[in-house]
C-alpha cells in the first residue's frame, strides 16, 4: 500500500478521465441531458477519490522522517536509465493536497457552470489533474518533464474551447502553450546535459552528484535553462505576459487551477530541481532572482492597480504574489553554504512555500468569486459595479474575507507566507527586502481601493447593469441575486482554510520546516 | 554469389515475385472480379518479405564482421535490415490507406499495388548498396517508380503536375549525383564503398584528395533530394499536394527514410575519413532545412502543403542525428541510433497524419484547413488521433516524436553543437504553432452547418489506429525499439572507429 499510494493518487484521475469518455448514455439508451447529468455527478463523486487519497497521504506522511517517503523506483526506459521514480517530501505533500482539493472544487463548480461540450471538459480536467500531480511526485527528470508537458495540453484546450469569445480564447490558449513550451524545450536540453554530465536522470542522484562540477559555464547554462522554464510558469516579470491573457480567457475553474496550482509548478521546480542540483550556481545568480522577485512584486501590484477588468486585476496580482515566492527562494539561494544563515534561509523557503499554498487557496477563491459575479452580470468591468454590499451581502462577506486573506491581513492565511519571506530575506538581502515590503502597501491599495471600493461600496446604480442572470434558474432579473447554495459549497471550504491556516500556520510549517532545514543545512560544509 | 547467399536476399525475392504475381493477376482478370483482393495479396507479400528478414538477421550472427556481402554489390547488415523492415511496415500502411482512396479515382488499381511493391524492392536494394553503381541504379529504380506513382491519377491535372515536377527535379538531381560519383571513381578507380575509403585513406594526401569535397557536395544533391533537405526541396510542396495522398505518404516517410539511409551508408562507409567535412556541411544543411521548412509551413492553409513543409523541417531534425554522429563505444547517444529511432517514430506518426487527411479528403474532397473546422464534432476519433500525430510531430510527450527529438538533441548536446541544438529548440517551438493551428481548427472552431459525419473505410481505420497505437506506445514503452535502433546503428558506426 505504501509504495503504491503515489501511483494511485497520480493515475486515479486518468482512470476518471477514461470513465468520463465511456459512452454510457449510448449503451443505456439515455438522452443526452441525462447522460451529461451522469457525467457531472459521476465526476464530482470521482474527484473525491484523489482528494481522499491525498488526505490519506497527508496523515500517513511521517513529518519527522528525513528524505523522500512513499518512494517507488522502477526502471521505465532501462536503456537510458530513466526510472519511474516517485516520492514525496514535506514540500510536495501539501501541494498534492492543494491540487486534488482545488480540482474537486473546480469540478463541483463546473458541474453547474459548464453547459457545452460537457464530456470533453471533465475528461480534460481529470487529465490536467494527473499532469499536475505527476509533476509534484516525480523524482526523475524525464518523468517530471513528461508530466509537465501533459499538464500543458489540457489547459490549452480548456482555455481555447470554454473561453469567452470576447476574451480571444484561441489567441490566449496558443500564447500560453508556446510560452510554456519555449521554456520547457530548453529545460529538456538541460535535462539531457545533466544526464551526459552525471549519468543519471534521477533528481535525488543528480543533487548528490552535483553535475558540471568545475565547469562554471555549462552549469550556468543548464541552470538558466531550468530557471527560465520555471520563471515562465511562475510567472516572473518579464516573462509574465501570457498570464493575464490566459487567465482572462480561461473558464472559471480553469483560472482557479491555473492560478491555484499551475503557477506553483514553476516555483516547485525551482525548489525541487534548480536549488538542490545547482546550489552554487543558483547562489551566484541569487541576487538576480531576488531582484526579479522584487520587480514582480512591485510591478505586478502597480499594474493590478491600473486594471479595470476584475479578472485581469487578479491575474496581475498573481504576478505580484508569486514575486514573494521568488524573493524567498532567491534569498535562500544566496544563503547556500553559509552556516549562520541556515535558519533565515529556511524561514525564507518556509515563507515561499506557505505563500504558494495560501496563494492557491485565496486566489483560487478570488477566481471563483469572479466567476460567480460574471455568471450574473456577464461582464467584469469594475466601473460597472458599485454598491453591491447592500444587494448581495453574503457575497460581499465572502469576497471581503478572501480579499483580506490575499492582502496578508494577520489572522488570515496570506499573512504568514509574507511574514516568513520577509523575516528570512531581511537577514540575507536587507535592502531588497525593504524594497519588497512596499509591495504589501500596494497590494492593500489595489485590493481595498480597486476591488472592494469599486465593487461593493458607494451607492448601487440599477441603470448600470439592467439584466442580471440567476445562476440557478437562468432567468433574467433586474437586481443581482446573492450567492446560491452550490456556490456557497464551493467557497466555504476555501474560507475555512484561509482562517485555519491564518490561526494555525503550524499545520503547514510542520511539513515545510524539517524539509527545508535539512535541505539548507545539507549545503553547509560541502 | 552462391546458394548460401539466398537467405539474405529472400525478402527482396519475395517482393519481386509478389509484384509479378499482381501484374499477372491484373492482366488475366479482364472483368476485374478479383481486383478487390489485389491489395491483400500485396500485403501478404509484404508480410512474407518481413518474415524472411528474421532468418537473414539470424544468419548475420554467424558473420564475424556483422555484415554479409552478396557479390560485393549488396551488403546485408543490421542497419539495412532495420530500414527494410521500416520500409515494409510503411508500405503496408500505405496500401491500407490506398484501398479506399483509389476507389472511384482510378480504374487500374492493380498496377498501383504492384508498383508500390517494386518501389519497396528498390528501397531494400538501395539501403543495402555497397557499391556506387548499385546506389545509383537502385535510387533511379526507386525514383522512376515514384514518378509513375505520383502521376497515377491520369484524369487529375494536379497529379500530372506533381509527377512532372518530381521528374524534372529528380532527374537533374540524379545527374548531378552521378557526376559526383564519377569524381570519386576518377580519384580512386573503384566503385565499392569500402574500396573508395581504403583508396583515399591509404593514399594519404594524394593530389586527387581535393576532389572529395566537391564529390561530397554533389552526392548530397542526390541524397538530399530524396530526403527533401534544403536546398533540394523545391519539388516537395507541389508534389506532395498533387500526388495521390497514399503516394504523398509514401514519399514523405518511406522514401525519405531511404534517402537518409543511403546518405548515412555512403558517407560513413566511403568517406568516413572526411567526417569533419561532411559533419560541417550537414550541420549547415540541417539548420537551413528545419528553419526554412518551419517558416514556410507557418503560412500554409492547405494541410497537405503544411505537412509537406513540416516533413522538410522534420528532415532537418533527423539530419541533426547524422551530423552529431559519435562512434565511440558504449554511448547512449550515438547520433545514428537517434536517426533510426526518429525515422521509426516519424514513419508511423506521419503515415497516421496523412491517413487522417486521406479519410477527410475522401469525404469532403478538400485538404484545406477550413474543412477541418469543428472536426471533433463530426469525427471525434479522427480529430483525437490527428491531434496525437500532430503533437508527436511537435515533439511533445508522451509520444514517439518526443523521444526521437530527445535522441537527436541528446547527440547534439553530447557533441557540444550548441548553436545547432539551440536553433533546433527554437524551431520546435515555432513548429508547435502551426501544428496547433490545425488543432485550433479541429477543436475550437464551430462546425459548418451543412456537414455530415465522416465514415472511414475499415482498412483506412485500421491503418490510423495502428499508427496511433505505435505512436503512443513509442512514447510509453520505447525500450525495444531503442535497443533495436541502437544495435542496428552499430553496424555503420564501426566504420567510423
Amino acid at each position: 500500500m505504501n509504495s503504491a499510494l503515489l501511483t494511485l493518487i497520480t493515475f486515479a484521475p486518468l482512470v476518471g478521465a477514461i470513465l468520463v469518455l465511456l459512452p454510457l448514455g449510448k449503451w443505456l439508451g439515455w438522452s443526452k441531458e441525462r447522460e451529461e447529468k451522469l457525467i457531472k455527478q459521476g465526476s464530482i463523486i470521482y474527484s473525491l477519490l484523489p482528494l481522499g487519497l491525498s488526505i490519506a497521504l497527508w496523515f500517513a506522511y511521517n513529518k519527522a522522517g528525513a528524505g523522500f517517503q512513499f518512494e517507488v523506483n522502477a526502471p521505465w526506459i532501462a536503456v537510458l536509465n530513466i526510472n519511474y521514480h516517485l516520492g514525496v517530501d514535506g514540500l510536495s505533500v501539501p501541494l498534492v493536497f492543494l491540487t486534488t482539493f482545488l480540482t474537486a472544487l473546480g469540478i463541483w463548480y463546473s458541474s453547474r457552470a459548464i453547459k457545452v461540450r460537457v464530456r470533453e471538459f471533465f475528461f480534460l480536467f481529470f487529465l490536467l489533474e494527473m499532469g499536475m500531480l505527476g509533476v509534484f511526485v516525480s523524482l526523475d527528470l524525464v518523468l517530471f518533464y513528461v508530466f509537465w508537458e501533459i499538464g500543458l495540453v489540457p489547459m490549452y484546450f480548456l482555455i481555447g474551447i470554454w473561453g469567452q469569445p470576447k476574451d480571444r480564447p484561441q489567441y490566449s490558449a496558443i500564447k500560453f502553450f508556446l510560452y510554456t513550451l519555449a521554456g520547457s524545450v530548453f529545460m529538456l536540453l538541460a535535462i539531457i546535459a545533466i544526464y551526459l554530465s552525471s549519468g543519471t536522470f534521477d533528481i535525488v542522484e543528480a543533487a548528490r552528484l552535483q553535475p558540471f562540477a568545475g565547469n562554471t559555464l555549462a552549469a550556468s547554462l543548464a541552470f538558466w535553462a531550468f530557471f527560465i522554464a520555471f520563471a515562465i510558469k511562475v510567472p516572473s516579470w518579464p516573462l509574465h505576459t501570457w498570464l493575464p491573457d490566459a487567465h482572462t480567457a480561461a473558464p472559471t475553474a480553469g483560472s482557479v487551477i491555473l492560478a491555484g496550482v499551475m503557477l506553483k509548478l514553476g516555483a516547485y521546480g525551482i525548489i525541487r530541481i534548480a536549488l538542490p542540483i545547482f546550489p552554487e550556481t543558483m547562489k551566484r545568480y541569487g541576487l538576480i532572482i531576488v531582484i526579479l522577485g522584487v520587480i514582480s512584486i512591485i510591478y505586478g501590484a502597480l499594474v493590478s492597480m491600473a486594471q479595470w477588468d476584475l479578472k485581469r486585476l487578479i491575474a496581475y496580482s498573481s504576478v505580484s504574489h508569486m514575486g514573494y515566492v521568488l524573493l524567498g527562494v532567491g534569498s535562500a539561494a544566496l544563503a547556500v553554504g553559509v552556516a549562520d544563515q541556515v535558519e533565515s534561509s529556511t524561514m525564507a523557503l518556509n515563507g515561499a512555500a506557505l505563500t504558494m499554498f495560501n496563494h492557491g487557496i485565496s486566489t483560487g477563491a478570488l477566481f471563483f468569486l469572479v466567476g460567480i459575479i460574471y455568471e450574473r452580470a456577464h461582464l467584469r468591468d469594475l466601473k460597472m459595479f458599485g454598491g453591491l454590499s447592500g444587494k448581495t451581502p453574503y457575497y460581499y462577506g465572502l469576497f471581503a474575507v478572501t480579499a483580506f486573506a490575499s492582502l496578508g491581513l494577520p489572522g488570515l492565511a496570506g499573512f504568514w507566507g509574507e511574514f516568513f519571506v520577509f523575516r528570512g530575506a531581511f537577514d540575507i538581502v536587507t535592502f531588497w527586502a525593504i524594497v519588497g515590503v512596499i509591495g504589501i502597501i500596494l497590494t492593500a491599495a489595489y485590493i481595498l481601493w480597486k476591488m472592494i471600493q469599486y465593487m461593493f461600496l458607494g451607492p448601487y446604480d440599477p441603470t448600470k447593469i439592467e439584466h442580471w442572470t440567476d445562476p440557478v434558474t437562468g432567468v433574467e432579473e433586474h437586481a443581482p441575486m446573492d450567492v446560491a447554495p452550490f456556490e456557497k459549497i464551493t467557497l466555504w471550504p476555501l474560507v475555512f482554510f484561509m482562517v485555519l491556516l491564518g490561526v494555525l500556520p503550524a499545520i503547514l510549517l510542520t511539513f515545510f520546516n524539517p524539509t527545508f532545514l535539512s535541505l539548507m543545512s545539507g549545503f553547509v560544509g560541502k | 554469389m552462391n546458394l548460401s547467399d539466398l537467405v539474405f536476399i529472400l525478402p527482396e525475392i519475395s517482393l519481386l515475385l509478389t509484384a509479378v504475381l499482381i501484374f499477372a493477376l491484373d492482366l488475366i482478370d479482364r472483368e476485374g472480379r478479383r481486383r478487390e483482393s489485389l491489395p491483400y495479396i500485396a500485403l501478404a507479400g509484404l508480410g512474407v518479405a518481413a518474415l524472411r528478414l528474421i532468418p537473414a538477421l539470424n544468419a548475420l550472427a554467424g558473420e564475424a564482421s556483422g555484415a554479409h556481402y552478396v557479390t560485393g554489390m549488396l551488403v546485408v547488415d543490421s542497419f539495412a535490415i532495420f530500414l527494410k523492415a521500416l520500409a515494409i511496415m510503411g508500405v503496408a500502411l500505405v496500401i491500407l490507406i490506398a484501398i479506399p482512396y483509389l476507389r472511384g479515382r482510378t480504374p487500374y488499381p492493380g498496377e498501383f499495388y504492384a508498383l508500390l511493391l517494386i518501389a519497396t524492392l528498390a528501397i531494400c536494394l538501395a539501403v543495402g548498396s555497397a557499391n556506387l553503381m548499385m546506389v545509383y541504379l537502385s535510387m533511379e529504380f526507386l525514383s522512376i517508380t515514384s514518378y509513375v506513382l505520383a502521376g497515377y491519377l491520369r484524369e487529375d491535372k494536379k497529379s500530372g503536375e506533381a509527377a512532372i515536377k518530381y521528374f524534372l527535379y529528380g532527374s537533374t538531381a540524379s545527374a548531378i549525383m552521378l557526376f559526383g560519383m564519377s569524381l570519386l571513381f576518377g580519384a580512386t578507380g573503384s566503385l565499392g564503398l569500402s574500396d573508395i575509403s581504403a583508396a583515399l585513406s591509404f593514399a594519404g594526401p594524394s593530389e586527387l584528395v581535393w576532389l572529395t569535397i566537391p564529390a561530397l557536395i554533389l552526392l548530397l544533391v542526390g541524397f538530399g533530394f530524396k530526403a527533401s533537405l534544403v536546398p533540394f526541396h523545391q519539388w516537395v510542396p507541389d508534389t506532395y499536394e498533387g500526388a495521390p495522398t497514399p503516394i504523398t505518404t509514401f514519399l514523405s516517410t518511406v522514401s525519405k527514410a531511404a534517402g537518409f539511409a543511403i546518405l548515412m551508408r555512403v558517407f560513413t562507409m566511403a568517406m568516413g575519413w572526411a567526417q569533419p567535412q561532411w559533419v560541417a556541411i550537414l550541420t549547415a544543411v540541417a539548420v537551413l532545412t528545419m528553419t526554412i521548412g518551419n517558416l514556410a509551413a507557418l503560412r500554409q492553409t492547405n494541410i497537405k502543403r503544411m505537412l509537406a513543409y513540416s516533413s522538410i523541417a522534420q528532415a532537418g531534425y533527423i539530419l541533426i542525428g547524422v551530423a552529431a554522429v559519435l562512434a565511440a563505444p558504449d554511448q547512449t547517444f550515438t547520433g545514428y541510433n537517434g536517426v533510426l529511432f526518429y525515422l521509426f517514430a516519424y514513419l508511423f506518426t506521419n503515415v497516421g497524419a496523412f491517413a487522417v487527411v486521406t479519410a477527410i479528403e475522401t469525404v469532403t474532397g478538400s485538404a484545406e484547413l477550413e474543412s477541418y473546422a469543428g472536426l471533433v464534432r463530426r469525427a471525434p476519433w479522427l480529430a483525437v488521433l490527428l491531434f496525437l500525430f500532430l503533437i508527436s510531430l511537435a515533439g511533445i510527450p508522451p509520444t514517439g516524436g518526443f523521444l526521437g527529438k530527445f535522441f537527436v538533441f541528446g547527440a547534439a548536446i553530447q557533441q557540444q553543437m550548441w548553436a545547432l541544438v539551440i536553433i533546433a529548440a527554437i524551431n520546435s517551438v515555432v513548429a508547435a504553432f502551426y501544428y496547433l493551428n490545425v488543432v485550433r481548427y479541429m477543436f475550437f472552431m464551430p462546425l459548418p452547418e451543412d456537414s455530415t459525419p465522416i465514415a472511414v473505410a475499415a482498412p483506412l481505420a485500421g491503418a490510423i489506429l495502428l499508427a496511433g497505437a505505435v505512436t503512443l506506445l513509442l512514447g510509453l514503452i520505447p525500450g525495444p525499439v531503442i535497443n533495436w535502433a541502437g544495435e542496428s546503428a552499430q553496424s555503420l558506426l564501426s566504420f567510423l572507429r
